[in-house]
């Protein structure tokens, strides 16, 4: 998903300048450093650098470094991203990164965000299977071709790195507000033939803080690294919602 | 900070106004030919049963959805308690629905 | 407190949906009071619009027609959005939605000048 930042060129001198956000949200401030540039080498690699070779008290989070943990999301040069699959050379302006922690998230130091608030409102959007049976069941069948399967398939790669979240200016103006993760999570259930608790989550997510606050600008879609689109999950809430409200609820 | 029943009540005035907007569109590129003329519009809707209908359904869905849409810019960007929200979408509906029926009623009556 | 990353042009295509509203909500009390003019009689009213014959305030009912149409298009754009089997091809509508709208105004100077 690098379309946003094209027309990058190559650093002068085979460094790389680099800042990075230091601190706290309110008493940080960027520190400069210069990291050798290489082939196919990705911002989380840049920060690694940073951490092992020049100061080792620099915070940041990261797992897998392939795209699957969604644990390394940063913001790199104004844009939120996950930093394991970004190649800095696709991003970087004349050889320059500025990397600073997520958006809309309070910072618990250097590039590290608490993601507590996150996943709060995962829960408050009732985004977990209620389950309807056990592990001595049967593997539920259900039919690849079905319109609930395919809204479900549609957003269900999500690895919750909260790039969205980050991105999203609803969540700014509205500290209530769910967020497009959540939401699209509280979507694929409302879809999925094997959940039991779709009335409670219909409720969830039409809250003060649900999908009905969704403006889709679709920051969200125009950021998600794996290519989803909250904002088609969200308007797909609100369709279930005002079909509910003329009396036909979740199947 | 929008429940859904505002919500939803914002896309039921819309739906209803829109027919109500292209018509009042077509009447203002016409209406200002030749220049605008108190005469012109008042032969149009004087003692008109079916322009009167149509001004005072335009003018409480109108009440409506800008009371609820200013409500949501007002709760986005300055934040104020819900009371005092609340009470300044009642007063934005209040305003709106009363200078607006006067209004159908000066150029019906 | 770290910026919003850059904006899409869907993120503009709901400033103004929102910008058109917040104006027309605005405009809207002034309208209702010149037309309640008329309850003093024809004259009354009449003596407002000969302000409207100038030049700058045609300019400016230029600006409430589009306000109106752009509102109005983009409106039925969010609710076939929300309403409607979704449609990737967003971008396209807002387009034409800001494009009608200033077809309108177009439409309204056309007018105003015959």
């Amino acid at each position: 998903m690098g379309s946003i930042d094209s027309g990058s060129q190559p650093a002068a001198n085979g460094k790389l300048e680099i800042k990075i956000w230091r601190g706290r949200a309110k008493d940080g401030a960027f520190s400069a450093y210069q990291v050798p540039e290489q082939a196919h080498q990705t911002v989380l690699d840049v920060v690694t650098y940073v951490q092992r070779r020049i100061d080792a008290t620099l915070a940041y989070r990261f797992a897998c470094r392939v795209g699957m943990c969604g644990s390394c999301a940063m913001t790199v040069n104004g844009v939120p991203r996950w930093t394991c699959r970004t190649d800095v050379k696709t991003v970087a302006r004349k050889g320059r990164l500025v990397i600073e922690p997520l958006r809309n998230l309070p910072v618990v130091k250097d590039l590290v965000t608490d993601m507590a608030p996150f996943f709060d409102k995962w829960q408050a959007a009732e985004g977990r299977l209620q389950a309807t049976s056990d592990r001595e069941a049967e593997v539920a069948t259900i039919d690849p071709a079905s319109p609930e399967r395919k809204a479900a398939d549609a957003g269900v790669e999500c690895i919750n790195c909260a790039v969205c979240y980050s991105a999203c200016d609803v969540v700014t103006w509205n500290p209530d507000y769910l967020g497009p993760a959540a939401l699209n999570r509280a979507w694929t259930l409302q879809n999925d033939e094997r959940d039991g608790g779709k009335a409670e989550r219909l409720r969830a997510v039409t809250s003060d803080g649900g999908c009905q606050n969704c403006h889709s600008h679709q920051s969200c879609t125009e950021h998600c690294p794996v290519g989803l689109s909250p904002t088609a999950s969200i308007a797909g809430l609100k369709r279930m919602a005002t079909r509910a409200a003329f009396g036909r609820g979740p199947r | 900070m929008i429940g859904p029943r505002l919500w939803l009540l914002q896309r039921a005035t819309a739906l209803i106004m829109a027919p109500f907007v292209l018509v009042h569109l077509g009447l203002i590129i016409v209406a200002v030919q030749g220049g605008l003329d108190a005469s012109e519009i008042l032969a149009r809707t004087q003692g008109s049963w079916g322009w009167a209908l149509f001004y005072v359904a335009f003018v409480l869905a109108v009440a409506i959805h800008a009371a609820i849409g200013l409500r949501v810019v007002i709760a986005e960007t300055l934040r104020p308690r819900r009371w005092v929200l609340n009470l300044t979408a009642w007063v934005i509906l209040i305003v709106l629905a009363v200078l607006g029926l006067r209004a159908v009623y000066a150029v019906i009556a | 407190m770290i910026r919003a990353p850059r904006k899409t042009a869907l993120w503009y295509a709901a400033m103004i949906h929102r910008i058109s509203g917040v104006a027309l909500a605005l405009f809207l009390p002034l309208h209702f009071l010149v037309l309640g003019l008329a309850i003093e009689g024809e004259a009354a009213l009449d003596g407002f619009l000969i302000w409207a014959e100038l030049p700058i305030v045609k300019i400016a009912e230029f600006g409430l027609v589009f306000l109106l149409a752009v509102h109005l298009f983009g409106g039925l754009r969010v609710m076939a959005l929300e309403f409607l089997p979704w449609s990737p091809r967003q971008k396209t509508y807002a387009a034409a939605a800001v494009g009608a709208s200033f077809m309108a105004g177009v439409g309204f100077l056309l007018s105003a000048a015959s």
